[in-house]
């Protein structure tokens, strides 16, 4: 609710007026009152905002100014774009930054570790619109590999989906390497080889398992920040997604599109973190104890 | 990896003095249309090539730099001042004041970091202020919940018990014993946080929301210069990379310095504090017999 208010208040205080660039700086005072009455917006903040709320309990997010079509409707068709780009993201950024990470623990202070540790560095630092068209230019332009930009085809959300990767695989490496060095120096590690395990189960069994639940928490945060951070990915490689269409309402001032994808990509980073909490619970029996402890 | 600390610490000078020196660097106006020089690849007259108005990539990049390392500096000043002072209210006053501040914290960060920031900036009319404006309005947050944790702690130690029980004011226990305990942990936070905010700067000046053209900064060279990809793809490469060589080092100069505070004191939250400084090969440890 405070969301909505918030993003609501912000969006209105948008300067540039959304009838003006509907119709144009030459339009009559009377086509300019139509529009206005259309669209609510003669009437004062509150009512509005009200207005706004009554819609959402409806279940409706209002019209484009635009288009005249249905927000919700066309979030609907274009947010599953936006979950399968996050998704194809996570599939690469998941294997490749997890093993990265053990790897370079396995061999750490040698050279590799080094290495890795650079890209990874490297990787947090990478601006994704840039490497975006970086990437375009060389697989579609140069090699004329793939497609430069569209929805469509499995080979339509390959560059988009390494773009948006690299930053999180990068994160998931770090985490990942310190989480394995941390969890080498607990006592039951020691427990377990004085047990005399083989090396292979004390790292499946009582390494890699550990090291899970700190990951998936990074991957769950990951996972709802590309849900809309996808705005830059998605607007240089014309994806039909959630992010390129607020963008595009923000060009326009297209205020209901703007705030129907606020709206939408907000709450589906809360339900995610929430989500992720659950998770969390169900596989650190540890926070399970301390809780009912209490 | 002290070699990679001194080589980072060593580029980001270069390429703030670059930038700071710019005029004296080049001859090239960074601003002025040159239309007999349009898209020269890079030569030794023009050494990153010139853009579509003839204008050299190379002082363009440097003078961006002006605009964007500026920006990243005075946003992440302005949310450490901010930060600093809510988390210092807020943690020693507890309470009801604690909890308001708090929600407006989570509030803060329950919004993706660029959709806010994004949001907030199309709200001014473009330019430097307003770029400021949306990166310390994200930033302050995570500096405010990071302090208030300090100094939750710091509260229950005996130096602050002994300042109250010899009489001192509020006032004097948060300014003169608690914000000194602070600095060189929010410090170092700013250097973690430092590459973001360029990042954001880039982001946002990228999407046409930042310093307005013809003023260059290096997400507007890369934006600008977008639709030349295919012809003179120079014209975006070398602004991309002076945007990763600086984040890189504001983030391993981040790190270092990070590590090197969580091995001074045990106040800061980090996963590797204990490991860093074990000399053995974790290899060994392991899988040693």
């Amino acid at each position: 609710m405070s969301i909505t208010f918030i993003t609501f208040a912000l969006i209105k205080a948008l300067p540039g007026d959304p009838v003006l660039s509907l119709v144009g700086e030459r339009a009559n005072p009377e086509t300019i009152e139509r529009i206005k009455k259309q669209i609510g917006s003669d009437k004062d903040f509150l009512s509005q905002f009200l207005g706004y709320v009554g819609l959402l309990l409806k279940g409706e997010l209002g019209r484009s100014h635009y288009t005249q079509r249905d927000v919700a409707k066309d979030i609907m068709e274009k947010f599953p774009n936006t979950i399968e780009l996050a998704f194809g993201a996570m599939v690469i950024a998941v294997p490749f930054g997890i093993m990265l990470g053990f790897i370079s623990a396995i061999y750490r202070g040698r050279f590799f570790d080094r290495l890795a540790s650079i890209i990874a560095v490297g990787g947090i630092s990478l601006p994704v619109f840039w490497i975006g068209l970086i990437l375009m230019y060389f697989f579609s332009l140069y090699l004329k590999w793939l497609p430069p930009s569209g929805t469509g085809s499995i080979r339509f959300i390959i560059l988009p989906a390494i773009t948006l990767s690299l930053p999180a695989a990068a994160s998931i490496a770090r985490v990942a390497r310190t989480t394995m060095l941390d969890i080498v120096e607990q006592p039951f590690i020691k427990t377990a080889k004085a047990k005399g395990l083989k090396n292979r189960d004390i790292l499946f069994k009582h390494i890699l398992k550990n090291a899970l639940i700190p990951l998936i928490t990074l991957i769950g945060l990951d996972f709802g920040s590309y849900l809309n951070g996808a705005v830059l990915t998605e607007t240089i490689f014309g994806w039909d997604g959630i992010g390129r269409f607020m963008m595009e309402g923000i060009i326009k001032r297209d205020y209901p599109v703007v705030m129907g994808c606020l709206l939408v990509g907000t709450s589906a980073f809360v339900l995610i973190n929430i989500a992720v909490d659950m998770i969390y619970h169900y596989l650190d029996p540890r926070v399970r104890i301390n809780e009912s402890a209490k | 990896m002290k070699a990679l600390n001194k080589i980072a610490v060593g580029i980001l000078a270069l390429i703030v003095l670059a930038s700071v020196f710019a005029p004296l660097i080049t001859k090239y106006d960074s601003v002025k249309i040159d239309l007999d020089s349009i898209k020269i690849s890079p030569d030794s007259k023009h050494l990153f090539g010139t853009d579509n108005k003839g204008r050299d990539i190379f002082s363009r990049v440097l003078y961006g730099g002006r605009f964007s390392l500026s920006i990243a500096f005075i946003a992440g000043i302005f949310s450490l001042s901010i930060g600093l002072a809510v988390g210092l209210l807020s943690g020693y006053y507890g309470k009801k004041i604690d909890m308001v501040v708090m929600m407006f914290v989570d509030l803060v960060l329950s919004f993706p970091s660029l959709l806010l920031a994004i949001g907030i900036s199309v709200l001014f009319p473009p330019g430097i202020f307003t770029v400021v404006i949306a990166i310390t309005t994200v930033g302050w947050a995570s500096f405010a919940r990071l302090i208030r944790g300090h100094v939750l702690s710091l509260k229950e130690q005996p130096f602050i018990e002994a300042a109250r029980s010899i009489g001192c004011s509020d006032i004097r226990i948060i300014l003169v014993h608690l914000l000194p305990n602070c600095l060189p942990l929010s410090f170092v936070f700013l250097g973690l946080k430092l590459g973001g905010y360029l990042l954001t700067e880039s982001a946002l000046s990228f999407l046409g929301l930042g310093v307005q053209p013809p003023m260059p900064t290096w997400g507007s060279i890369i934006s600008l210069n977008r639709i030349y990809i295919s012809s003179a793809p120079w014209t975006i490469v070398f602004a991309g990379l002076a945007i990763v060589l600086t984040v890189m080092c504001f983030n391993i100069i981040g790190d270092a310095l990070r590590d090197k505070l969580d091995y001074a004191s045990s106040g800061f939250h980090s996963i590797n504090s204990k490991i860093k400084y074990q000399k053995s090969k974790l290899w060994k440890k392991i899988f040693s017999n």
